[in-house]
Parts: C-alpha cells; structure tokens; sequence
C-alpha cells in the first residue's frame, strides 16, 4: 500500500453492534480503482449493515456509531450521512428503485441537478425561478448513459419503463454525478431478465473500464464470476475468505456463503417421515404482486400432515406465496384444497375452508396490538367460526362467552409458556417472542386444517425460537395438521421440516428432503440445480 | 376490440365532465334562456373565477391535492378591498392598493397554512379544510371588533353606526367593474372585456412559465414522491410551503378580481363560498387530486356556471319553484366534490389491480 497507488477504499477492523448484538466482527478489506469487488453471504451476514457504515446512513449513527476506520485515498473518512459520501464520490443504486414514476429518464437521472437557464426573473424570485434548460438536461443524461454503455430511451417515462430501464436509470444517475468513483450496486440483477442483466453486466465491465470502481452485492453467484475481480463471502458479520474470482467455482462460493458444517444431529434428528399420498392443497401457476416479494410461476404440492418448509433468499417471493393465496395482495393462478379450487383475493374464503395464515408482519397484520390477550386470541375463531359465542333467542343475539374465552387462552398461555401478567394483559405490551406466541395461538384456536406460517422466528430470541419451533413440530405431529412454514433460515426448516422447496426469482426452483447438505440447499438459493452446477 | 376498451376508459376518466355535460344539455331547452343571454352570462363568470380556480392549480402540482385552504387567500383578498373602500381610493388604483395590502396577509396565512400541511402529510385536504374554518373565526374577530378600534377605520360606508366592526355587505360602487369597463368591446350584445382577459391570459401563461422552472420542477418532483426528492437534496417542507404561499396569494388576487366584478363584498360570507365553488368547477372540468390543467379550468367553470345559470330557472319551469334549482346546485357542487375525491380513490385502486395483471400477462408470455 505504500507504493505508489493508494488503495481508493480500504476498511479496517471495521465492526458494529446493535444492542449488544454484535453484527459485524473486524472486518478487513482494500478496493483499488477500477476494481470491482463482489459482496456475497446470506440475508443477515452483515452486507447491509457494511454498507450503511460505507455510506453514513442515519441507522448507524442513532444506535451508536461503527468500530475501526473507514479509509478513502488513505485517509480516515467518517460520513455524517449519505450527502458527505456522495460528496466524496461514492453512489449507490439500492434494491428499491428511487425513482419518480411521472418523469422522464433523463428528468430522474439529473434530478435537482438540472442544468438551468437565467432568466431575469431570476433577479427578483431568487435562483428557484430559473427555467430548465431541457436540450442540455437531454444531452447530459445521453452522456451518462451512453458512458453506462446500454440503450434507454432518455424520453420515457419511468412509469412506462420495463424493470430493467429503471435499473439503468437508477444506474445512469449515478454514473451523471462527475465525482463519482466507487459504486454499489446492490441486487442490480433481482428483478433483472437474463438478457437485462447481461446488459448490466456488460456495463459493470464498461464503468471498471473507465476507472470506476464497483462494489456488486448480489445472489447469483454466475455473475460474480463472470464480472468481478475478487470477491468478498460473509457470513455473522464476518468476511470469511477473500477469493480471486478467476480462481474460485460456485459450489467453493455457496459452501462458504452457507458455511455452518452440516450437524449430524440436524439431520438425524427427524427420521424420515412417509409421505402420504393425499395432497391437501395443490398451487399451480400462482403468480402475486406483492411489493418486493413478487412470485411470478409458482406450482407446488402439499401432501396430507405434512411439515413443508419453504426457504430462499430474501426478496424472490417466498413470503408473497402465503400472501398471495390468503388474498392479502393481489394474486392469481389456480389454488386447489381437497379437490376444491379456492377462490384468490378472497380471505374469508380461505379461512372458511380451514386454512390458518401467521403473518411475517406481526404487529401490522397479526396482532389487535391494543386489546387483551383474550381478545387476540378469541377474536378471528369468533369471526370466523362462530365460536365462543352464547346464542339467545333462537340465535337471533349472540354474546361473547367470557370463560370459554378466558379458558381457552390459558389453555394456550400454559401449552406455549406464553410470559404474561395475565390473560387481560394488552398485546403491544408482550415481547417480540411472546407476540409470535399469541400469534401462533390464535390460528390454533382456528383449529385449521392448514396452517401457514411466515416467518415464525424473525426478530426474537434463541429461547423463544425454539419454543415456537417445538410447539409447531408438536402441533404437526400430534395432531396431524399441515404446516407450511416459510422461513429466511435454512437451519430452522432442516430441523423443524419433512421437505423443504426453495423460492428463487419467484419460482420454486427445487424441492428436497429436509434430510439432504446444506450446500444442496445453497445451490437451489443461488439459482443452479445440482446438474449444472457440477 | 381496442377500441372498445379505449371508449370506456375515455368515459371513466372523464366521468364528471360528462356527467354536466349531460345536464346541462338537458336544462338549456327547459330553462328556455337566449343564446345571447347565456354567452354574455358565462363570459362574466369566466372573468369572475378564473384567476381563482387557477390560484389551485399549483397545490396540486405539488401534491398536496385540492387547497381548501385558498379561503385565506380570499380573506387576504377582501381585508384588501375593504381598506381601499374606506379610505375611498377608486377605480384601478384602488384595485392595485388592495392587491399591494393583500399581498403580505395572504403571504403569510399561506406560510402558516403550510407549515400546518407539512405536520399532516398526506391528509393536506382535509386539513387545509379544518385551517379554513379555523382561519375564519380569527378574520371574524379582526373583521368584527379590531377594524375601528384596533385599525383605525372611519369610513360610514364600511363601519357599522355603532363605531366598529364592518358592515354585513360592503357596496363597491368605487371599484365596480373598473376592470372590465376598463377597455371593453361589444360583439353582438355581448360584452367583452378585453383588459381582465389579457390579466387572466397572462396568469396562464405565468402558471406554464412556472412548470418550467426549477420551483416547478421541483414541485413536480415533490409532488410525485416526498422521499425521493429528498433523497435527490430537494428541500421537501420549503418547496410546499411556498405552493402553498403562491396558491394563497393568486387566491387573494383573485378574490379582489372576483369582488370588483361583483360589485358587493359579503364581508362574512364571499370568501367561505368561494373556496367551496372553486374547487367543485375546477373537478367538473376533468381535474383529479393529483392532475389539473388550465384546461380543466376552463371547462370546469363554463360547464359549473352553466349549471348554477340554468338551475334555478329550469327549476321553476319543471316544479313552478326556483328553490327547487337552487336546492338542486347547492347539492350538486357538494356531490361534485364528493364524487371526485371517491373515483379518484377508485381508479387509483383499479390501476394497482391492472399492473398486478401486467406482471402476470408478463410471466405468461415470457413462458410461450
């Protein structure tokens, strides 16, 4: 480093902590001009949080700062926020797409920095009242993406674009700033089609090219080797190697990427379970709009009393499956319980036909975060199902049943060791843990036929997880109920599941026996099924 | 096919127009009124409301949808003209003053008023509303009991015999139509008044010139997604403000048109109306929260006043009573605006249903 180049990004034992929990551990790296680096690891590994520290988000200053030093041309930098990187050259082209839908490409790329015309109006209402000078705003925007190397259409309105024009919009902003030295692209490729993201890739080589140094965080590890220099795979906060790209393969990267080696008693903890030739819900061609988790082409069959995990990275549609088929977003396909196809976008439908759905969003969709225990628990069975209900006159008045309530959520109090003062005690007042617990209670007191259950463990601790986990094993094998649970943790499905289907690109990319390496699992993520990848 | 498709988008988009449209086709041959008589009618409402309806058309460049709260403009406005009565300053000049003293008040209700939507993002209408009601009781104490003791005003023409507060109703004979009069032509009984026509043509033309500019884009920008534009360095709470601050002023201007043509000053209830019947024209032009054009202004207020002209005397033609009429458009400006702000949720609903097939006419055509 003392020669004559100084590296023009370099960390240094850089760490951080939330609460206590310590997110990144010494993390250690250089970038050189024109250098483009890959970032890869699972959800969690710490890639994010990197990355705000590179770039002064706001989150990292309220929870208390970073450790170790951030370098930029040898020099110690700390960003205030996003505004002094940007000053310092560094862009960055996020997974969701800051864009105005009602303006032109051209308009998004040169966004409060539209070159002007003087006017003498100008004079007496300030800067402000300056026209836009459009011929150049067109010409300056023509620049930045011809210096990108794709074609896009600088006129059209981003509302009109296809997914990936707006990825190179988002792109060419970048790029239009004159000081811009280091990039990152974050996902660039997620919502790309397999020639968009050639195109991009192309583009990656063209800016590197121009000196331009590109930090490329993404899942599908083909593209790393096909346009990086060397590449980085964290995992709890970690870098765990440094590769040279040329020198490394995708099973070498999904192994490091998905790392803890594979337990014994992970997998023989579940003995083979025989499946039963009933299928309970078959999904075909099930496509859902749900932002950020689109599922394009689902198909998938649950057999009778079946455990069915569903994995895959964040963002390739796992969590919009459940969604889609609940009716919580819009959605269609053909969905099909017990030989009878449920209509889509109609909950209640799929609730009177004895499906349960614990949603990932907590305390937005899964809790009356306001009222009683009792209440959350009792409330979509009274709904739903007429239950607990006291009926007089010939059904004419209904009225709660206050002890068949109050039973009932003790009952769950005790069988989930849910920590409470008492069944009367507000929701929003519990742990994130006991939350989840509630959450599970009330579709068990359902009693469905079909649980679904999305991400069941994120956002609480290692004893409630495996509460949660336990009373769902138990909830399958004793009772014999179906359960589909979606997770973003791999290790959680291989304990708790029969099979387990990875979600990528909004497909199911491959079922497995929960029984099978991680690594199996790793690749399907990635996107390759075993064949090609060997 | 396509066509077929493309006719009943054209009517569901431009649903309230036709609907008046309609109307008043119906209400021309019962209401049995000349020709003549209704050009010459609505000429003199296009010169009255147009300066007003197009003060609101800035708001909603900047999303902050429909300004309820142009009432302060016009009350800005009126505090205008009733000093230049009072101090019995005449004609043209007198309109000038008024607009000079309007300037500041409606500068700075417009300033508290946007400060107050920046606290309620995404609830600005109804909350510009709340402000209106709330602004009117401050202008009716100022009105009521400061002008005479506080302000010194003298004037028996403006001040109650009891020493102060103002008269209900203000005559302004000193500036009645000085405007219009002002350089005025007749084609065929009909009277054109050429000086408020180039005043109104050269608001438009200051509203296309402000779409070009930087404020305007940034409006644009601010307009279609808050965080965005702040991410890009745009200075998101200042740009709204000041739509709001220029929508206020042009609202007092308007207004000081508006009640020289008028001829009387309701001191209590010219402005309350008038927020009300600009808002409703401008929706029966076409416009949405979010989109407006001077476009939808003008056929907004041509079609509105055809309706409120028509009315009351088809009204007593049809039931033998002009109450009826006037029942009938009162009603009519209130379902106006309702009805607006419900399509407007509607079709935002329907076009997140329509991308939602997109992606999955995608996917099917990405699998043949």
């Amino acid at each position: 480093m003392s020669e004559m180049t100084k590296p023009l990004l370099e960390m240094q034992s850089v760490s951080k902590e939330y609460n206590g929990n310590p997110v990144l551990k010494d993390v250690n790296f250089t970038l050189k001009e024109g250098e483009v680096l890959g970032l890869v690891g699972e959800n969690g590994a710490g890639k994010s949080t990197l990355m705000n520290i590179l770039f002064g988000m706001d989150v990292i200053q309220q929870t208390g700062g970073y450790g170790g030093k951030v370098l930029i041309d040898g020099k110690e930098v700390k960003f205030a926020s996003p505004l002094d990187a940007l000053n310092a050259g560094i862009g960055m082209v996020h997974q969701e797409f800051s864009l105005l839908p009602g303006f032109t490409a051209a308009e998004n790329i040169l966004l409060n920095r539209e070159p002007e015309n003087r006017s003498v109006l100008s004079l007496v209402f300030g800067p402000r009242a300056n026209t836009i000078d459009r011929k150049t705003l067109q010409k300056k925007a023509i620049d930045a993406i011809t210096k990108l190397g794709v074609s896009l259409d600088s006129d059209m309105l981003v509302s009109e674009m296809p997914v990936g024009h707006k990825q190179f919009t988002e792109i060419s902003r970048e790029i239009s700033k004159s000081s811009i030295r280091l990039l990152v692209l974050d996902e660039p490729t997620a919502v790309l089609s397999e020639k968009e993201a050639e195109m991009l890739l192309k583009a990656i080589r063209n800016l590197s090219a121009q000196g331009i140094a590109v930090i490329f965080i993404t899942h599908r590890l083909q593209e790393i080797l096909d346009v990086c220099n060397k590449v980085i795979v964290m995992r709890d906060g970690r870098i765990i190697s440094e590769l040279e790209a040329e020198k490394t393969s995708i099973p070498e990267m999904a192994k490091l990427m998905v790392g803890r080696e594979v337990s014994a008693s992970a997998s023989s903890k579940r003995e083979e379970k025989k499946l039963s030739d009933d299928i309970v819900l078959s999904v075909k061609n099930l496509w859902v709009d749900m932002p950020g988790e689109t599922v394009k082409d689902v198909n998938l069959e649950v057999h009778k009393g079946e455990f069915l995990g569903i994995g895959g990275l964040a963002g390739q549609g796992k969590i919009g499956i459940p969604n889609g088929i609940m009716g919580l977003y819009p959605s269609g396909g053909k969905v099909v319980l017990n030989g009878k196809e449920i209509p889509l976008g109609d909950t209640r439908a799929c609730l009177d036909s004895s499906i349960a759905f614990v949603s990932e969003d907590r305390r937005g969709v899964g809790l009356l975060l306001d009222e009683s225990l009792e209440w959350n628990i009792a409330f979509p069975a009274m709904q739903i199902q007429n239950k607990f209900l006291k009926k007089y006159l010939g059904g004419l008045i209904k009225w709660r049943d206050q002890g068949a309530i109050k039973a009932v959520t003790d009952k769950y109090i005790k069988q989930l060791q849910i920590k409470c003062t008492s069944s009367k005690q507000k929701a929003k007042e519990l742990s994130g843990g006991n939350q989840q617990k509630i959450c599970l209670a009330k579709a068990f007191a359902l009693e469905p036929k079909l649980l679904f259950v999305s991400e069941p463990t994120r956002g609480i601790d290692v004893g409630a997880k495996a509460l949660v986990l336990q009373a769902l094993k138990e909830y399958n094998s004793k009772l014999g109920v179906t359960i589909v649970m979606i997770s973003s943790e791999l290790e959680e499905l291989r304990q708790c599941c029969d099979r387990i289907a990875i979600v990528t690109d909004g497909a199911i990319s491959g079922i497995l026996p929960a029984s099978r390496p991680s690594e199996d699992f790793g690749m399907l993520m990635v996107g390759k099924s075993k064949k090609e990848a060997n | 096919m396509r066509k077929d498709i493309d006719i009943r988008k054209f009517l569901a988009n431009n649903i309230v127009p036709i609907i008046f449209i309609v109307l008043c086709a119906v209400c021309i041959p019962l209401a049995g009124y000349s020709g003549q008589y209704l050009v010459s009618q609505i000429i003199t409402r296009i010169m009255r409301n147009s300066f007003l309806v197009l003060s609101l058309l800035i708001p909603i460049m900047a999303g902050m949808g429909l300004n309820f709260g142009m009432t302060l403009g016009a009350m800005a406005g009126q505090i205008g003209i009733i000093f230049i009565t009072a101090w019995n300053v005449v004609g043209i000049p007198g309109l000038l003053l008024a607009a000079i003293i309007a300037t500041p008040i409606a500068a700075l209700l417009g300033w508290f008023c946007g400060k107050m939507l920046n606290m309620a993002k995404g609830r600005e209408m109804i909350t510009s509303y709340m402000i209106s009601f709330f602004m009117n009781g401050v202008y009716q104490l100022v009105v009521l009991y400061g002008m005479g003791p506080v302000i010194p005003l003298h004037s028996d023409q403006v001040i109650l015999p009891r020493g102060y507060g103002v008269r209900n109703t203000i005559d302004l004979i000193s500036v009645r139509q000085s405007v219009d009069n002002f350089w005025a032509l007749t084609i065929g009984g009909v009277k054109i008044p050429l000086l408020t026509i180039i005043l109104i043509a050269l608001l438009c033309v200051v509203i296309i010139w402000f779409r070009k500019t930087k404020l305007g884009q940034d409006m644009r920008a601010v307009g279609q997604d808050m965080e965005v534009a702040r991410e890009a360095g745009i200075k998101v709470e200042r740009t709204r403000i000041l739509a709001i601050v220029i929508s206020t002023i042009f609202a007092a201007y308007g207004m000081i048109l508006y009640l020289s043509n008028m001829g009387t000053l309701n001191t209590y209830n010219s402005h309350s109306q008038i927020g009300m019947f600009s808002i409703a024209a401008l929706l029966v032009g076409g416009a949405s929260v979010s989109r407006a054009s001077i476009k939808n202004v003008f056929l907004g207020i041509i079609l509105f006043h055809l309706m409120f002209i028509l009315a009351p005397q088809a009204g007593r033609e049809l039931m033998g009573q002009a109450q009826i009429g006037e029942f009938f458009r009162v009603f009519i400006s209130y379902g106006v605006i309702t009805l607006s702000l419900v399509l407007y949720e509607i079709r935002e609903r329907r076009e997140k249903a329509e991308s939602a097939k997109a992606i999955a006419a995608q996917q099917k055509e990405a699998k043949a």
